[in-house]
């Protein structure tokens, strides 16, 4: 079974979905991912959904918990990409996706990172100082 | 409704393992394009059908749809009919409440997947196995 | 059966051919009052003759046997143009109907009333052709309406761009749900499409706001949100904002501001971008 490619560019970690995604490759991603941001100590994940038709409940949830997990390992995740119809349908099924950060395509979601790792770094220099 | 429907074409798909719900999401799909419902219903139609092919398949113990095209009064639609013989829904009214933030993954599906489409259909119990049936029209 | 009052019939019908297309092309000239050319209309006389009469010849059983196949097609093209050229439903059935007259007046100059058995049953052939072309304009008419609808409706909805990375939406007049939904795929496409951050959705000209239209705002923000954009809403009068407040409407953290103006303001100051007065010049 094929799995989805992560690739690392710098300090963040980027994932793209191209194919009709199955459960279980989605489960896949996200215990590949959780693993990949462990190892390489990446502070984001940037996820590009622009290849995905369909964002159903249980793909919904996948994003959902890679976001919670990222979190808990200290990085931050960026959903971008989302097609229109896809956005109008997850309003409707009740999807609100709490949580997860979202920006317009790559550009915005890397530079999204980026302030967010500038954010955590001046925190974290306070409080040693 | 007094206006009679009829069947323009149907075809079957089983639902027994994970990719089959990627199957059946692209069929209902090509049907819909077919009918030419607009970008936004298709969407709404092939996640309300991903959601049903699931349930048949992780709740269901795995069965099929039947998917047709569908007319009526002049408008086209697309008709997808989920069935297994799982166990069942106990209740059926609690399974179509909401139920997200229970993480519930079957309460969500129901509802959410009413939502999505015009007509909606719905016979299970206890050892009966379950029929789901939903319809989208075009507008 | 060579004799039957039907094959006589038909057969009469095949030696007048050139009587009958004339007598009904003029009726249907008549009826059209000049909206097709005679020579159009001939050679549609024409064709749906030949057709009827090959398939009548046929002994076929009812105008759904395959024999009529080729007659169904005739006239359900017939039915298509006349429906997108716009003529009335009356128009359109003459062009089936007035074929019995024509018809009527070559089976009268024979004096054979046995005749008349053969002209009850072809006239309730025609008026089944008759209906079927009807169902078919029916048909046409209503996809021409729902197309021209579906145009005036994307013509009444524009996107436009205030700045870079913002846009505008400004809406009028009364939101039904079938024109939210349009209006709201419109504005996210266009978000989209234009990398744009930032919307205004102006409600100033709409005349009312009930809990299904603030329900559709509401669902239109949170899906740009989804896509990575911020609404603010604008335009909000005195009455509507006290209906919203009545209905018990939480617009949450969503902005919203009296005027487009100030909704720019807000949404140029999120971009990183601010007004300021040139010094001497005011």
């Amino acid at each position: 079974m094929d799995r989805i490619p992560i690739l690392r560019i710098g300090d963040i970690l980027l994932v793209s979905i191209q194919v009709d995604l199955q459960d279980q490759l989605a489960v896949t991603l996200q215990e590949d991912l959780a693993e990949r941001i462990v190892t390489t100590g990446c502070s984001g994940v940037l996820l590009d959904i622009s290849g995905l038709e369909i964002v159903d409940s249980f793909i919904g949830r996948m994003i959902s918990t890679t976001a919670a997990v990222s979190r808990v390992l200290d990085a931050e995740t960026v959903v971008v990409g989302m097609r229109p119809a896809v956005a109008i349908t997850l309003v409707e099924l009740g999807l609100s996706l709490d949580g997860v950060r979202t920006a317009l395509d790559v550009d915005r979601g890397m530079a999204l990172l980026q302030q967010a790792r500038q954010a955590d770094a001046s925190e974290s220099a306070q409080a040693d100082g | 409704m007094t206006d009679s429907v009829s069947v323009e074409s149907e075809e079957v798909r089983r639902i027994a393992t994970d990719s089959d719900v990627v199957l059946v999401r692209q069929s209902v799909r090509s049907v819909a394009v077919l009918a030419k419902l607009s970008l936004v219903e298709q969407t709404k139609l092939v996640t309300a059908a991903s959601e049903l092919a699931r349930n048949t398949l992780v709740y269901g113990g795995g069965g099929m749809v039947r998917i047709a095209m569908i007319s009526s009064a002049g408008r086209l639609g697309v008709r997808a009919t989920f069935v297994d013989e799982g166990p069942g829904i106990e209740d059926v009214h609690l399974a179509l409440t909401d139920g997200w933030t229970t993480g519930i993954g079957m309460g969500l599906g129901l509802s959410g997947a009413k939502r999505l489409v015009d007509e909606f259909d719905i016979v299970s119990g206890p050892g009966r196995g379950t029929c789901v049936s939903i319809v989208k029209w075009t507008r | 059966m060579p004799d039957s009052p039907a094959a006589r019939g038909w057969s009469l019908l095949a030696q007048r051919r050139d009587d009958i297309i004339a007598g009904w092309t003029t009726e249907m000239a008549t009826a059209l009052a000049g909206r097709m050319t005679s020579g159009e209309l001939e050679r549609d006389a024409r064709d749906m003759f030949d057709a009827l009469s090959a398939a009548g010849a046929h002994e076929a059983r009812g105008i759904n046997d395959s024999a009529f196949a080729e007659l169904r097609t005739l006239l359900s093209d017939v039915a298509r143009t006349r429906a997108r050229r716009g003529f009335t439903p009356t128009e359109t059935a003459v062009s089936v109907f007035a074929l019995k007259s024509a018809v009527l007046t070559v089976l009268q100059r024979e004096a054979d009333l046995s005749l008349y058995e053969f002209y009850a049953e072809f006239s309730r052939l025609v008026d089944d052709l008759g209906l079927f072309m009807l169902e078919t304009y029916a048909q046409v008419r209503e996809s021409v309406i729902s197309e021209q609808a579906d145009a005036l409706l994307e013509l009444s909805t524009p996107v436009v761009k205030l700045w870079d990375g913002i846009v505008s939406l400004p809406l009028v007049g009364t939101l039904d749900s079938a024109r939210t939904q349009v209006v709201m795929e419109k504005l996210l496409q266009t978000l989209v499409e234009t990398g744009s951050e930032h919307a205004i959705i102006d409600i100033t000209g709409v005349s009312a706001v009930d809990t299904q239209v603030a329900q559709h705002l509401l669902k239109t923000v949170m899906a740009a949100r989804l896509l990575g954009a911020e609404c603010i809403i604008s335009g909000i009068r005195p009455q509507i904002a006290q209906t919203v407040v009545a209905l018990g409407i939480e617009f949450g953290d969503i902005s919203t501001k009296a005027t487009l103006a100030d909704a720019l303001l807000l949404a140029l100051r999120r971009s990183g971008l601010d007004i300021v007065a040139r010094p001497g010049q005011q």
